[in-house]
């Protein structure tokens, strides 16, 4: 038997090949390659990044504050990108993403693992170069992380998947700090663990409302491997745990009342809704439920973050604790 | 054996379709863009760190 014939038997480590892939040159226009960066995913980016550039302390040049945001963009693209080259598959069986560039068979899987480890290398190198290392470093990490430990690692082998892997949704404000100051300090690692607390409930809430999709997918979504009434509880427990660190930053003297006023309200209110869902019956109400909490947790991310920007930015703020 | 390298393929190679050919400009004036970009943005941030530029403490 020749070497050939027996290589050609053994399973590949990867996902196959996109099938509904066209043969020949590539059809892929600008709109695809910019798809498989996630552009919403890579708003939020660019927006807590803004916050924790804003937030440092010291002055940074405007030009230089706007490229590390272009390449913390890009960099968080590359990473959407590589989650689409490894998932194709995956993203071909849900609903949700089986519109993208690869499932819909305009681009090949090929073409996208180039794009991706291009614009990864390049935004790392550019960040290093134009702004400073200790940002690049940890934009590269946060590519690592999400690409190869949650895409590759976490999300097909555990219903926990999505705990540890918020982390690389975590990072861009510690980015963008490091980029303004060239440091790190425990105002930006209190931002970090907001939205790391704030993404189970977040996306456990969405999984409810796909179990179906992830169970057929094979991804073990927490819903999917230990039920609708263990991720409610999961949710509700990730609730409050989130909603006093949502008020740390007013608690620490980082931030002024309004923004403490706010995120404890917007806590209770999160609250509120995971406790909904808890208590929903079966059925439409816990799909409506978990809706109105999917839809809340978007607002509450949002209404810190932006409160904290105009205080930082105007530097309008009154109440600040002092210790 | 003596071969004739000048010689034409029969073929005419890979023929692009005009949906391929319309892609490829896209992208092709995409890029351009993004370099012109990328080429004043260069430009622009050594211009603000003056002789900074080379300065990038670990």
């Amino acid at each position: 038997m020749s070497m050939q014939t027996d290589t050609a038997h053994l399973p590949s480590p990867l996902p196959a090949a996109n099938a509904g892939a066209h043969a020949g040159p590539s059809l892929a226009t600008p709109r695809d390659y910019f798809a498989l960066l996630k552009p919403r995913v890579m708003s939020l980016v660019v927006f807590t990044a803004l916050v924790g550039i804003v937030a440092a302390p010291g002055e940074i040049h405007p030009v230089i504050g706007i490229t590390a945001l272009l390449f913390i963009a890009i960099g968080a693209g590359a990473s959407g990108a590589l989650n689409m080259w490894y998932e194709a598959d995956i993203d071909a069986k849900m609903s949700r993403t089986a519109k993208r560039p690869i499932p819909q068979g305009v681009i090949r899987r090929g073409e996208v693992l180039g794009f991706a480890l291009f614009l990864a290398v390049f935004s790392v190198v550019a960040l290093g170069l134009l702004v400073n290392v200790l940002a690049a470093a940890l934009l590269a990490f946060t590519i690592f992380f999400y690409a190869v430990i949650y895409s590759i690692w976490l999300k097909p082998s555990t219903p926990q998947n999505i705990v540890i892997g918020g982390a690389a949704g975590a990072f861009p404000p510690v980015i963008g700090w490091a980029a303004a100051s060239n440091s790190i300090a425990l105002e930006p690692i209190v931002m970090f663990l907001i939205i790391f607390l704030w993404t189970p409930p977040h996306f456990w809430a969405l999984a409810l409302l796909r179990s179906d999709e992830y169970a057929r997918a094979g991804i073990p979504m927490l819903p999917v491997v230990a039920g609708e009434a263990e991720t409610r509880r999961q949710i509700v427990l990730y609730s409050w745990l989130l909603a006093p660190v949502g008020v740390l930053p007013f608690i620490l003297g980082y931030a002024g009342l309004v923004y403490g006023v706010i995120s404890l309200v917007c806590g209770v209110m999160f609250v509120v809704y995971a406790l909904r869902l808890r208590k929903a019956a079966e059925g439409e109400a816990t799909v409506k439920a978990a809706k109105s909490l999917f839809g809340f947790s978007i607002l509450y991310l949002f209404l810190l973050f932006a409160v904290l920007l105009v205080e930082k930015s105007t530097g309008w703020s009154f109440g600040q604790l002092v210790w | 054996m003596v071969i004739a390298v000048d010689k034409q393929p029969d073929q005419e190679g890979i023929v692009l379709t005009p949906e391929q050919k319309r892609a490829r400009r896209q992208r092709s004036v995409a890029l351009a863009i993004l370099l012109a970009v990328l080429a004043i943005l260069f430009y622009v941030v050594t211009l603000v760190k003056g002789p900074g530029v080379l300065n990038r403490p670990l």
